[in-house]
C-alpha cells in the first residue's frame, strides 16, 4: 500500500508552506493519520517514500509528539485535561466518570472501538475547568453527571 | 480605572470583539478599526520607523518572559545585503498549564494578531509567517483559517500589500503536540519538523533562526498589541496603562471564583480588582489561599499580597512573575502541596530530556513531592526540594522549563511550609476526607 490520491492531494497543498518536502514531515503525518486514525510502520514507511525520508527519522519526531499515535486508537479522541487549574475544580470526579462510563482506563480504547482515552496538559480552558475535549470539541465546566450525555453524542 | 473612551479605543485589544461572544471576522474587525495600524505603516512609515514606535511603546512580550519587543525587532537584520527569506513566528503554543488568554485572543479578535504579524513582518521586511498552533486548539484554528483566508481576500496579505510593494504570506501550522514546543526555539525545530528540542544560544533566533534565516518569534498577544500602537502612537499606549509599563493586558482568572474568565484592563490593575471586581469574587465557602499569577511556571503569591499591582516589575517585588498575566486560584479547601505535585508531575512529564538536571531532576522532585503527599514524606525530604530549587535554578539547564519549574515550587516550599510539614508528620493528607484517603502504594517512596 502507498499513500491514497487524497492524501497525496492534502500533503501536496500544503507542501507550498516549507521550503522542502522534508519540513512539512510533521504535517503530512498529521494529515496521514486523520484519514487512517493512527500511523502503523507501513503509514511511516508510505510518508517515508513521499517524504524522501526515512521511517527513523520520521519517528523521532512521531513518538515525541503527544498527538501522532503509533498504536490503534478508537473512532474518538476523548481528552481530559489534568493540569492544576482543572485538578483544583474537580478532575478527579471527572475522570473517574468517564472511565466509570467507557470502561477503560487512561491510554486505553474501548472494545467497540469507539472511544480512546487520554490525559491531556492544560486545554487553554482553565475558566471553564474541569474541561475534556471529544474530537474537536471543547466541553466544560462538565459535572460528572453530563459525562454520559456528552459521550453519548459520539457514535 | 480610567474613564472608557467613547470609541474603544482605551481597549484596543478587545475593542472588535462581539458582544455575542462569536468571533469578530473581518466586517466586525473593520468596523472597529482594524488595519488601519498596518495601512499607516505602510503608507507612512519606514520598517524601522515602525520598529522604534514598538520601542518606544516599551511593549515587553506577552507570552511570559517579557521581553523588550521593540528591542528584540530592532536585531533583525535590514537592508540589501540581509539573508534571506527573514521569517515572524507567532507562538500559539498556549500549553502552559493556567494560561488561557491566547485562545481568547485568537477565537474571539483573529485579525488583530493576523495584523499584528503582518506589520511586524514590514518592520522587519520579513517574507513569510508562521502562526505555530498548539493541537486541540480547533476552534480558534478555524477562526484563524477563516482570518487568513479573508485577509488574502482584500489584500492585506499576499502580493504587494495595499498597492505599497510589500509582500508577505502567513501559513498556519497546527502542532503535533508536546509542551516544550511553546519554547521558541523548540517551536522553530517543530516548525521545520525536527525533533523539537531547544537550541543552543547563541545565534540568537534573529541572527539565524527557522531553517537558519533571521526570525522574530512573538507571542499571540503580543502581536494584537502591534496595530493599536502603530495607528495611535506609542505615547498613547503609554497612557493606558496605570503604572510605568504602558497599555493594557489581557487577564483571566480560573478557580473558585464567580465569573472566571478573561478580561482586557490597564496593565497594573491589582490583582485585588481582577479577582474581587472582574471576577465577582470568591466563591461561597472558599477562602482564597494563594495565587498562581501567570501560568505554571510563576511563583504562588500569597493571599496577603494581591494587591500587588499587575505588571512585569511590580510582580518581582512580590517574589513572582507576571507571566501570562492569567490567576489560578488557590483557596483554602484545596492542598498546596497537592497542587504543587501536579505542577511538577506536569514539567517532568513535559522534559524533552535532552539535558541531565531537567531529565532527572524533575522525576526526582515530583516522586518526594508525591511521597509527602501520600503520607510517606521524611523531614529530611524538605531540604532536598529546597536542595532541588537550586540545582534546577536559572541558567542550570538547557532551557528555561526546568528553571520554571522549580518557581512554584521555590514558593510552595516558603508559602506553604506548614502544610508540608503537617502531611509529614501526619503521614496522610490533611485535605483528604477520610474514607477517600488514599493508602501509599507499594514501593511508593523514591528511593
Amino acid at each position: 500500500m502507498s499513500l491514497s490520491d487524497d492524501e497525496r492531494r492534502e500533503i501536496d497543498a500544503a507542501l507550498p508552506h516549507y521550503p522542502d518536502r522534508r519540513a512539512a514531515a510533521a504535517t503530512a503525518m498529521r494529515l496521514v493519520q486523520r484519514r487512517r486514525r493512527w500511523l502503523s510502520d507501513e503509514a511511516l514507511a508510505d510518508l517515508g517514500g513521499y517524504l524522501g525520508m526515512s521511517v527513523e527519522e520520521l519517528d523521532s519526531l512521531a513518538t515525541f509528539a503527544n498527538m501522532l499515535f503509533r498504536r490503534p486508537v478508537g473512532r474518538h479522541i476523548v481528552l481530559v485535561c489534568d493540569s492544576f487549574a482543572c485538578w483544583s475544580l474537580g478532575y478527579a470526579e471527572l475522570r473517574a466518570a468517564i472511565q466509570t462510563q467507557l470502561g477503560v482506563g487512561l491510554g486505553e480504547t474501548t472494545p467497540d472501538g469507539r472511544f480512546t482515552l487520554l490525559p491531556i496538559v492544560c486545554l487553554g480552558a482553565c475558566d471553564r475547568g474541569p474541561a475534556m475535549m471529544v474530537d474537536a470539541d471543547l466541553h466544560g465546566p462538565v459535572a460528572p453527571a453530563a459525562v454520559g450525555a456528552i459521550l453519548e453524542a459520539y457514535a | 480605572m480610567s474613564a472608557p473612551d467613547p470609541n474603544g479605543w482605551d481597549r484596543p485589544l478587545t475593542k472588535a470583539m462581539r458582544p455575542d461572544g462569536q468571533a469578530a471576522f473581518l466586517d466586525d474587525y473593520i468596523a472597529a478599526g482594524g488595519y488601519e495600524g498596518l495601512g499607516r505603516a505602510l503608507r507612512e512609515l519606514e520598517p524601522a520607523a515602525v520598529t522604534q514606535a514598538v520601542s518606544d511603546s516599551g511593549l515587553r512580550g506577552r507570552g511570559g518572559a517579557g521581553y523588550a519587543t521593540g528591542r528584540k525587532w530592532s536585531t533583525m537584520p535590514l537592508g540589501p545585503d540581509a539573508p534571506r527569506p527573514k521569517y515572524v513566528v507567532c507562538n500559539g503554543d498556549e500549553m502552559e498549564p493556567g494560561s488561557f488568554k491566547d485562545r481568547f485572543l485568537l477565537s474571539r479578535n483573529p485579525h488583530l494578531v493576523l495584523e499584528g504579524m503582518i506589520v511586524a513582518g514590514f518592520a522587519v521586511q520579513a517574507d513569510a509567517g508562521y502562526v505555530f498552533l498548539r493541537a486541540q486548539y480547533d476552534q480558534p484554528l478555524a477562526c484563524v483559517e477563516r482570518a487568513l483566508a479573508e485577509a488574502y481576500e482584500r489584500g492585506y496579505l499576499g502580493r504587494d500589500i495595499l498597492g505599497s510593494g510589500f509582500s508577505f504570506d502567513i501559513y498556519l501550522h497546527e502542532s503535533v503536540g508536546r509542551y516544550i514546543c511553546g519554547e521558541a526555539s523548540a517551536m522553530l525545530n517543530a516548525l521545520e519538523s525536527q525533533r523539537p528540542n531547544p537550541r543552543a544560544r547563541p545565534p540568537h533566533m534573529t541572527g539565524a533562526g527557522l531553517y537558519a534565516r533571521p526570525t522574530v518569534v512573538n507571542n499571540v498577544e503580543t502581536f494584537a498589541a502591534v496595530p493599536s500602537i502603530v495607528r495611535n502612537g506609542a505615547d498613547w499606549w503609554k497612557s493606558l496603562s496605570l503604572t510605568a509599563e504602558g497599555g493594557t493586558k489581557i487577564y483571566g482568572v480560573a478557580g473558585r471564583v464567580a465569573q472566571p474568565g478573561c478580561v482586557e484592563l490597564p496593565m497594573g490593575t491589582s490583582m485585588r480588582e481582577l479577582i474581587e471586581v472582574h471576577a465577582g469574587g470568591m466563591q461561597p465557602g472558599c477562602e482564597l489561599r494563594a495565587v498562581s499569577p501567570g501560568g505554571a511556571s510563576t511563583a504562588f503569591v500569597k493571599a496577603a499580597d494581591i494587591d500587588v499591582a499587575m505588571d512585569f516589575g511590580s510582580m518581582e517585588k512580590v517574589l513572582s512573575r507576571l507571566g501570562t498575566g492569567t490567576l489560578v486560584l488557590l483557596d483554602d479547601k484545596t492542598c498546596p502541596v497537592g497542587m504543587t505535585l501536579n505542577l511538577l508531575r506536569f514539567f517532568a512529564q513535559e522534559s524533552c530530556g535532552w539535558c541531565t538536571p531537567c531529565r532527572e531532576g524533575l522525576q526526582w522532585s515530583a516522586s518526594l513531592l508525591r511521597d509527602i503527599e501520600q503520607g510517606c514524606g521524611r523531614p529530611e525530604d524538605l531540604d532536598l526540594l529546597q536542595e532541588h530549587v537550586w540545582i534546577m535554578g536559572a541558567d542550570k539547564a538547557f532551557c528555561d522549563l526546568a528553571p520554571g519549574a522549580m518557581q512554584p515550587l521555590e514558593a510552595a516550599l516558603r508559602l506553604f511550609r506548614d502544610d508540608f510539614v503537617r502531611h509529614i508528620e501526619e503521614g496522610r493528607c490533611p485535605y483528604a476526607p477520610d474514607e477517600v484517603q488514599e493508602a501509599p502504594p507499594e514501593g511508593a517512596t523514591a528511593r
